[in-house]
């Protein structure tokens, strides 16, 4: 089928940026309704315990409150876990708030007030009066490792250690270089710039819309339907923009129970949107204590991996994530081991956040093999060619779909001009500050789910394109519509692209970088039925200059049908559109990964990213200046939002390397700096300039149309290259991420 | 509540009556009545209709909320509304006239200076602000002044690019107009 590509590939503005630069667009606290009641979190004060008493007089006395919700008066829910587990829960028994008087964790939402405002509501939360029988929190990991386990239920989705290979212990005492590190990244918030809100309309009857802050609207209405007893006919959920998610909005947090709870009790409409502080007690980047343990030749040729990482998680689940595997992955060696356990602590659940364990995996593989390179004076580029593995994923023993990693290693290290590295530390000075050149490599999943969408041609030649799925800032709407417009060879405005309604086809979660592969191959199907369909009824016009064509031999542009090799004869849709019964041309397909390929293949993103770092040494300051990020991803559809895309995970690298840490207090089990003040992410003056570079990477199994995905692989390996930097230009190692100034200078 | 979890208690509100507040919002007269406790971020979004303008944090500290007061980037969460009589307030939604886009927002859809867009009317109005003040030229000056509104989807690169350019032709223009 000849389909010219005019859109796909090429830089594109977001379809969706007039609405965002105007205001127009709608995230979860904006949707307004008649009488909507506000409703303020009261957020519990110790850690772990139970609460003897509460008192909400004074806060049911204030002028416009309606009701103060706690534990003791909560409407009856579902009784068992299953109904509380969202699509994306780990194993165990997901928190249910209001439940019972039994504290978990810090900042545990212990009553909802609900008011005619939301000033009268956050005053009177103010009023509510608990009293606790407390207890002694256990929130230190140090502490705690000791009695870390095997998660005995594996979490879906998330691969568990594989298998030994060889004989690493053995092959590391035999080692002529070794290395051996602790390292640990600290705990992040995802702090996405909207928090967390949920607007819950009453649309009566029993019927309910909600506007939740979701990474995907059917995880949200599955959620609410199970917990509430709804059918799924009065449970309509809509998000069409989401301020951001990088995770925190995989899963319901308990803003959406508490607001359905009202709204179902009142049969009202109610609104709760979390404060920044209350971002703070629910998922986040679970600190991890990993062990890096390399076997070498002299030449940098790796003989033994041994990756060993505790994680914590909270005492009602068992988080899990990818962090060791990635070290059986990305080198070629006979001799590898791995574990990875879990210890529970007095939280809340840690969550998925931007490249779940890969973040953390990747730093301290990555890390390590800069030490490695150190240890042997192989250059850190040249150290990973050596170790290069072309074709194959030696954990599972599959085939890979595609790998152009030696491209983004000579393609980065070209763009930067590594070879004018001297490799010796505190080498490289400007005036008064040392230089550190390091470079890491980044991988990532490439993965597609089973995702449904709908394309329909409307009379007036128009294209809509639709699936539940979400566009949380990464370009979705945009996507869509270039492969919409290529598709059916319309101009993007004449294609609008809908997302984030559970009403719209079926999608899952917007996560995993695997949103564009499978949204846009669902979307690329339906059009393709579409065209099948619009082409029957333009050859069975009457005198059709069709009449005699295959669709093979036709091609769609400026929204006609045209005889490739006689471009006179040619129909317009809306001729084709208007002969056919319904007036529109519609058709819905399912995408879904091909489970004989999955057999034999397996499928990465990669990448290359260099970075310069200078340190101030009387000061102890350390500024990113320069950051090449070389990324392979298969076939990139918009040029200008995969930069961007890359950019933003690049950030938020630069985030976790230098400034991210939330400050746990064990004697309280409460992170301390909740807020943006003191828990520091990067700011404009923070970041220099960053350069994406796409290499070339043709791929025809990944996905029906080519792509890998984006949204993790540009914070991967960022961390790590930044920490190297840092070695390179101070001769310090420091093995503990954020590199604040205290770290730098204490060494 | 918890110690330092939540916005410190409000002064005992009971009794406290709404009382008229007259300003320009976006270039037309309006008056509404609001309690005193009311701040400009939340009379916008919740009284007003206007939920262009962001709340990130409520604290001062993220700049989502940024509106232009009589010319001014300000933090609408850290200014209570009953204080604006006789202000001219703009917000995201007055920055278009005539149904074009102003500079600064053509500039941001042109360098994809946002993801989310969540920070990016915050953004766009600090920008405005920034270029009004006239002190920052080079996109180290643009960096700085720029560094009270976070962007979590981390499109810092491209917001100072699409500053810049603005910046850039309006001084262009300045040049050809002294010509
Ligand atoms: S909401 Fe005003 S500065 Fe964050
Ligand atoms: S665009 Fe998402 S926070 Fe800036």
């Amino acid at each position: 089928m000849s389909m010219t590509q005019k859109y796909v590939g090429t830089a594109q503005r977001r379809v969706d940026g007039h609405a965002k630069v105007t205001g127009g667009a709608r995230y979860a606290a904006e949707f307004a309704a008649a009488d909507l009641l506000h409703g303020a979190v009261v957020s519990g004060a110790i850690a772990r315990g139970t609460i003897t008493k509460i008192d909400t007089a004074a806060a049911e006395a204030v002028p416009g409150v309606v009701k103060v919700y706690t534990h003791e008066n909560r409407p009856r829910t579902a009784w068992l876990d299953s109904s509380y587990r969202d699509d994306v829960a780990p194993p165990g028994h997901p928190f249910r708030a209001l439940h019972s008087a039994k504290i978990m964790f810090s900042g545990q939402p212990v009553a909802l007030v609900v008011a005619d405002d939301f000033e009268t509501a956050t005053y009177a939360a103010s009023l509510v009066e608990v009293s606790y029988d407390a207890e002694v929190p256990k929130t230190d990991l140090d502490a705690q490792k000791g009695q870390s386990y095997d998660p005995p239920k594996k979490r879906s989705g998330v691969e568990p250690p594989p298998k030994p290979r060889g004989h690493a212990e053995k092959a590391y005492a035999a080692a002529p270089v070794k290395v051996q590190q602790e390292y640990r990244v600290a705990v992040e918030h995802h702090n996405p710039m909207e928090p967390h809100a949920t607007t819950v309309v009453w649309d009566g009857d029993g019927a309910i819309t909600v506007h939740d802050k979701i990474q995907g609207v059917t995880n949200t209405q599955g959620y609410v339907t199970g917990v509430f007893g709804l059918s799924k006919d009065k449970v309509r959920c809509i998000s069409p923009f989401m301020g951001g998610g990088f995770g925190s909005g995989l899963r319901p947090q308990y803003q959406l129970f508490l607001a359905v709870l009202a709204s179902l009790d009142l049969e009202r409409s109610v609104r709760v949107v979390l404060t920044r502080d209350q971002m703070f007690t629910f998922g986040h980047r679970p600190l991890t204590i990993q062990t890096l343990s390399l076997g070498a030749e002299p030449d940098g040729r790796l003989t033994s991996i041994i990756h060993d990482a505790v994680q914590e998680t909270s005492h009602f689940e068992d988080y899990q994530e990818n962090t060791v595997n990635w070290s059986g992955l990305l080198y070629k060696c006979d001799n590898t081991k791995f574990s990875y356990e879990l210890a529970k602590l007095d939280t809340y659940t840690p969550a998925d956040m931007r490249a779940p364990g890969a973040v953390l995996g990747l730093y301290a593989l990555e890390a390590a093999m800069d030490e490695l390179a150190s240890a042997t004076g192989v250059d850190p580029v040249e150290l990973r060619l050596r170790n290069y593995i072309a074709d194959t994923d030696q954990n599972t023993d599959k085939k890979l779909t595609s790998k152009a990693l030696r491209e983004c290693y000579t393609q980065g290290a070209e763009r930067f001009g590594w070879s004018k590295r001297d490799a010796r530390p505190r080498s490289m000075t400007d005036g008064r500050e040392l230089v550190g050149w390091g470079m890491a490599t980044g991988v990532w999943e490439a993965m597609m789910q089973k995702t449904s969408a709908r394309a329909t041609l409307t009379g007036d030649g128009r294209l809509e394109v639709a699936t539940a799925s979400a566009d949380i800032g990464t370009g979705t709407y945009t996507i869509l519509t270039q492969l919409g417009a290529d598709a059916l060879g319309l101009r993007m405005e004449d294609v609008t692209a809908r997302l984030g309604d559970s009403s719209l086809p079926y999608s899952p979660i917007e996560g995993g970088s695997w949103t564009a592969a499978s949204a846009g191959t669902a979307v690329q199907m339906a059009c393709e039925t579409v065209r099948e369909k619009v082409f029957k009824l333009a050859r069975q016009l009457d005198g059709s200059p069709l009449a005699n064509q295959d669709l093979d031999h036709v091609t769609f542009r400026d929204g006609r049908i045209v005889v490739t090799n006689d471009p006179s004869r040619s129909v317009s849709l809306i001729d084709a559109i208007k002969s056919s019964n319904e007036g529109k041309v519609e058709a819905e397909e399912t995408a879904a990964p091909s489970t004989i390929q999955a057999r034999r293949f397996v499928s990465y993103t990669h990448s290359a990213v260099f970075v310069e770092v200078k340190v101030d040494e009387e000061l102890g300051v350390v500024r990113v200046t320069r950051v090449v990020s070389a990324v392979a991803a298969g076939k990139i559809l918009n040029l200008k939002t995969a930069r961007s895309q890359i950019l933003g995970g690049v950030v938020m690298g630069i985030g976790s390397a230098l400034h991210e840490e939330s400050m746990l207090d064990h004697n309280i089990g409460r992170f301390m700096n909740h807020n943006l003040g003191e828990y520091h992410v990067p700011v404009n003056a923070d970041i220099g300039p960053i350069e994406v570079i796409f290499v070339d990477e043709p791929d025809d199994k990944a996905s029906p149309i080519g792509v890998k995905g984006l949204g993790e692989i540009g914070i991967v390996g960022t961390g790590a290259a930044i920490a190297n930097a840092v070695y390179h230009a101070t001769g310090v190692r420091v093995r503990d991420l954020p590199i604040t100034i205290d770290k730098l200078q204490g060494a | 509540m918890m110690d330092g979890m939540s916005s410190s208690p409000a002064p005992h509100p009971v009794g406290m009556a709404k009382i008229p507040v007259s300003f320009r919002l976006n270039g037309a007269p309006t008056t509404i009545e609001l309690a005193p406790w009311t701040t400009l971020l939340d009379a916008l979004r919740n009284h007003m209709g206007l939920t262009g303008t962001k709340k990130g944090c409520d604290h001062g500290q993220c700049g989502a909320c940024t509106v232009l007061v009589d010319g001014q980037r300000i933090n609408a969460c850290l200014t209570l509304a009953v204080m604006k009589e006789g202000a001219d307030i703009r917000t995201v939604e007055g920055l278009a006239e005539h149904g074009h886009l102003h500079p600064v927002q053509d500039a941001f859809i042109e360098y994809d200076a946002f993801q989310c867009g969540y920070c990016t009317p915050g953004q766009i109005c600090s920008a405005v602000g920034l270029i009004a003040e006239g002190h920052a030229h080079s996109a180290e000056e643009i960096r700085e002044a720029m560094s009270g509104n976070i962007c979590r989807c981390g499109a810092y690169p491209n917001i100072v690019e699409a500053v810049k350019h603005v910046i850039d032709a309006k001084a262009a223009r300045r040049l050809e107009a002294a010509k």
